[in-house]
């Protein structure tokens, strides 16, 4: 996204456009990365229900991974996975390892 | 045109421009010397002489987020405070200026505690210089008056949309009777107009947020764009002081220039001790002696161009004022004053005095001192104290 130069913001700094907050992409803030295992998944969906914001990708009632351009790694989907038999359907591993 | 001949306080006077104006609301919390703006105007709310939704606010905080709530809306705003009023509403002057909200507020300036003092100086209005607010200092209750019916032409023009200060002095003007002329309700509200919403949030048709978050990314894009606007001021200032002379015959200007433009010596004084300064000033006139006065108007932005170029041709200049800045720096009047001069190689001499502090009187005498001063300076070129304290016991 080309970034705007001061004579073209909104005065007041007023958001006219709704949902615009879909453009400022914060998945870079992420530290930890939740990975999906998906044979220990027994699609329960506690991870899109606890995901604070919506990046748990679900189609057609099924979970099917996550939005990486908006996942910030806060691991409360990792945390609240029942998984399957004890073993996790979501792992958090360190970024840029 | 109907003028009305009057005696009123200056508060009376600034209740009674809201009252004509009508605005569409206001949250205020009562502190002195402000408290009588408000009571008079919830007055007029509970009479019915304004279709105002009175919103009592439970501190000075909460009035200036209900004026901006209301302002965000899409309402006419205004309220009225005075001094720690001002401090507590600190937070919020900012988010009003930097949403580009045009409320309107008196502010009745009072002295900052401690020591706890309710009377007049300018410190809360100083203190409140940079926060993005246009302010305009009235010397007398007609200024004031006059001003409060600007202020609102002033912030509601599209190229501004700023909120607007309008200073007036605490107990001096606020509580004291004064002959002065009110305009007719029809030619202030045909003045005035009818108020034009920018983004409104109760335009439900398009939804809008406000206060959202600006990182680094764009935030100095804003602080920019929002100096931009303030460079602009001073010229709406202007246009609105010629179409309001058409409805008062008073003239207004950025700042008055009082017995300048032939005078070597001269005062830079804000407000009401301008009136007393101008007497002397009259009577040094007959000594021969060349003295005048400039008295500011817009305070923020400040004119700097204008007031150089009125003051570089003079020999010495005494700033007076009615603050101090703490920390060995001059008084906030004079620091302004020193900036515009900065371009004029050959421009005067300065001084600074510091009077009038927590409603400390400025007598006759303190304006005779300072020119007897400026005489000497002018003749010698020197300065004997850059800055001092006068009428202060030792």
């Amino acid at each position: 996204m080309k970034l705007k130069g001061w004579k073209n913001v909104n005065p007041g700094a007023v958001c006219t456009e709704a949902g615009s907050a879909l453009q400022f992409k914060t998945g870079s803030w992420r530290a930890y990365r939740p990975r999906w295992i998906e044979e220990n998944c027994i699609q329960c969906l506690f991870c899109w229900a606890y995901c604070p914001d919506m990046a748990v990708n679900v189609k057609d009632g099924k979970m099917t991974g996550f939005n990486y351009d908006y996942c910030k790694g806060c691991g409360i989907c990792a945390l609240e996975c029942p998984g399957k038999k004890g073993n996790k359907a979501i792992v958090m591993e360190e970024e840029g390892k | 045109m109907m003028a009305k001949v009057v005696a009123v306080t200056g508060n009376e006077a600034v209740a009674y421009a809201l009252r004509q104006v009508n605005p569409d609301v206001s949250a205020a919390y009562p502190i002195t010397p402000a408290t009588d703006i408000m009571q008079r105007f919830t007055s007029y709310v509970s009479n019915g002489q304004v279709k105002t939704e009175m919103v009592l606010a439970e501190s000075e905080h909460s009035a200036m987020s209900g004026c901006i709530g209301a302002s965000a809306a899409g309402g006419r705003v205004m309220t009225a405070t005075s001094s720690q009023g001002l401090a507590l509403m600190w937070e919020e002057l900012f988010i009003a200026s930097g949403s580009r909200l045009p409320i309107v507020m008196a502010l009745v300036n009072r002295a900052l505690s401690a020591p706890l003092n309710i009377h007049g100086d300018h410190s809360d209005g100083m203190g409140a210089r940079d926060c993005g607010w246009i302010q305009l200092w009235s010397e007398n209750a007609q200024e004031a008056y006059d001003n409060t019916i600007q202020a609102f032409r002033i912030a509601e023009h599209m190229d501004v949309r700023l909120p607007v200060m309008v200073c007036l002095d605490g107990f001096i003007i606020s509580h004291s009777i004064e002959r002065m002329e009110y305009i007719d309700d029809d030619a202030v509200k045909n003045f005035v107009g009818a108020f034009k919403a920018v983004n409104p949030l109760l335009d439900i048709e398009h939804p809008v947020s406000y206060g959202p978050l600006i990182l680094p990314d764009y935030y100095m894009e804003y602080r920019k764009a929002h100096a931009e606007v303030m460079a602009k001021v001073p010229g709406i200032v202007l246009d609105v002081a010629k179409d309001f002379e058409k409805i008062a015959s008073r003239k207004y200007g950025l700042f008055e220039a009082y017995r300048l433009d032939d005078a070597e010596i001269g005062i830079v004084i804000l407000n009401s001790a301008a009136g007393t300064s101008k007497d002397v000033i009259d009577s040094f006139r007959e000594k021969g002696i060349k003295a005048g006065l400039l008295k500011p108007r817009l305070f923020r932005p400040f004119p700097y161009d204008e007031i150089g170029n009125e003051l570089k041709h003079l020999k010495a200049v005494c700033v007076l004022d009615r603050a101090d800045a703490f920390g060995g720096s001059y008084g906030p009047l004079f620091i302004d004053i020193a900036a515009s001069l900065y371009p004029h190689k050959n421009g005067p001499v300065l001084s600074n005095k510091i009077y009038g502090l927590g409603g400390r009187d400025y007598l006759p005498e303190h304006a005779e001192y300072a020119i007897n001063e400026l005489v000497e300076i002018a003749k010698t070129g020197k300065v004997k104290t850059l800055k001092e304290y006068i009428g202060v016991r030792e």
